[in-house]
């Protein structure tokens, strides 16, 4: 019954539960994606197969349906553990509970945010994305989906004491999900037309960065505030 | 070892206890009493850092538990009516998650430890298909994995048999005399003699 404090065990534990939780049940890994790939392949039906309009918006679409598909998996985030008393547990253990927020968004970004990253080349081939905006198009997704599922875990937080806090959860972190999402089609956009990208790309990683810094100590405040 | 001093708690603009003072040392095990909706769940909650107490201060070994909160927590077990076991994970599975969330090293007991609370042949099968005390035994496991000296416990003995509560109380007398102390709620009395027994009884105050 030795104590043994190892911040790097208790990321890989908190992150492995909710991993593996997502993976036995699997509507909750699926539901997000799946709602990405709906979004995404009914717009050329909905608007018509002309190339031009399609690879105008497509940018716009993609982003759009990644902001909307991962905040339907937030409410779940830390609900799960809200009800069961695991939430207590975490508070009550000997590390920062700023550390477990940590695993717990990663493990999110996991489940919703990386397969979007991974798929998205295929959808800016459905989309008929020029060849030179793929690149941007991956990299603003794989910036801007972490700090995404960070900015919402604030909202999570915040709302998981609440009955029906979904719609709550979207009025909190929508505002805060807008610079994210015109800085990163702007950068899809000017890459369209084939002009550097990297100042947009550097505001996301800038964005992300102070996500990361700052955003575990507020997920975890709200969430002391929602457990007393 | 653990200082209550003038907790004052109002709820619902309803004053559940008003400058309540008591203190805790090793070896000493608490029961608190009291009707339902008298305030005990409130007290633990406070003693174990989830919610401010809104006048008065809880220190444990002469440090205010909010302060450092992180180190009071290394010296904690709290067990509330929501145990924290996850229904869709084993029961091994969520000792042994507990385990690493709270920096015990597992000394490969798990197995026989569960054995031994009468889930044999259960170790593997989500915890939502065993029965309430079944359940409650997958949170209990934790008194025999810590080495926390408070334990808080919110009426730890729901849904246990007979035997259940007996091993459990068999476990509070060897925490007591490794010099540790418990706080409980329970509407149960306890059956077996502790030396060193303190009751606070909680009234319902309108």
């Amino acid at each position: 019954m030795h104590t043994q404090h190892s911040y790097w065990q208790l990321f890989k534990a908190v992150y492995t539960k909710d991993v593996t939780l997502a993976f036995r049940q699997r509507a909750e890994i699926f539901n997000p994606l799946l709602f990405f790939v709906i979004v995404i392949t009914l717009f050329p039906l909905a608007i018509g197969p002309e190339p031009a309009l399609l690879s105008r918006m497509a940018p716009g679409i993609i982003w759009v349906a990644a902001l909307l598909s991962t905040m339907l998996g937030l409410d779940k985030l830390f609900k799960e553990d809200y009800l069961d008393g695991s939430l207590e547990q975490l508070i009550a253990s000997p590390y920062p509970l700023s550390l477990s927020v940590v695993a717990k968004v990663a493990a999110h970004w996991t489940i919703s945010g990386l397969p979007m990253v991974l798929l998205s080349p295929l959808f800016a081939l459905l989309m008929n994305l020029e060849q030179q905006a793929l690149g941007a198009t991956v990299l603003t997704l794989l910036v801007g989906t972490p700090l995404l599922s960070l900015i919402g875990g604030i909202g999570a937080g915040l709302t998981v004491g609440l009955q029906k806090g979904g719609l709550l959860l979207s009025l909190l972190v929508l505002p805060l999900y807008i610079p994210v999402l015109i800085f990163a089609t702007s950068a899809i956009d000017t890459s369209m037309m084939s002009l550097a990208y990297g100042g947009q790309l550097a505001i996301l990683g800038a964005m992300l960065a102070i996500g990361l810094v700052s955003a575990p100590f507020a997920i975890s405040s709200a969430l002391r505030v929602s457990v007393s | 070892m653990l200082e209550i001093k003038a907790v004052t708690c109002i709820k619902q603009e309803r004053c559940l206890f008003e400058s309540l003072s008591f203190s805790l040392q090793a070896g000493e095990i608490m029961q608190i009493e009291g009707p339902n909706g008298a305030g005990k769940t409130s007290l633990l909650r406070i003693i174990a850092g989830f919610s401010r107490a809104d006048e008065g201060a809880v220190t444990f070994n002469g440090d205010d538990t909010q302060m450092n909160y992180d180190e009071f927590a290394a010296n904690l077990l709290f067990i509330g009516h929501k145990s924290g076991v996850n229904p869709q994970l084993s029961a091994i599975e969520n000792v042994q998650h507990w385990q690493q969330v709270h920096g015990v090293k597992d000394i490969g007991q798990t197995m026989q430890l569960l054995a031994k609370l009468g889930l044999v042949g259960l170790e593997d099968v989500p915890v939502r298909t065993l029965s309430a005390g079944q359940q409650r035994r997958v949170a209990l496991v934790r008194l025999w994995l810590n080495n926390a000296k408070l334990w808080i416990l919110d009426e730890p003995f729901t849904a246990l048999d007979k035997k259940g509560v007996a091993q459990l109380q068999a476990q509070f007398q060897i925490h007591l005399e490794r010099g540790g102390a418990i706080l409980l709620t329970t509407h149960q009395d306890l059956t077996a003699q502790f030396a060193k027994l303190k009751t606070l009884v909680l009234e319902y105050r309108l």
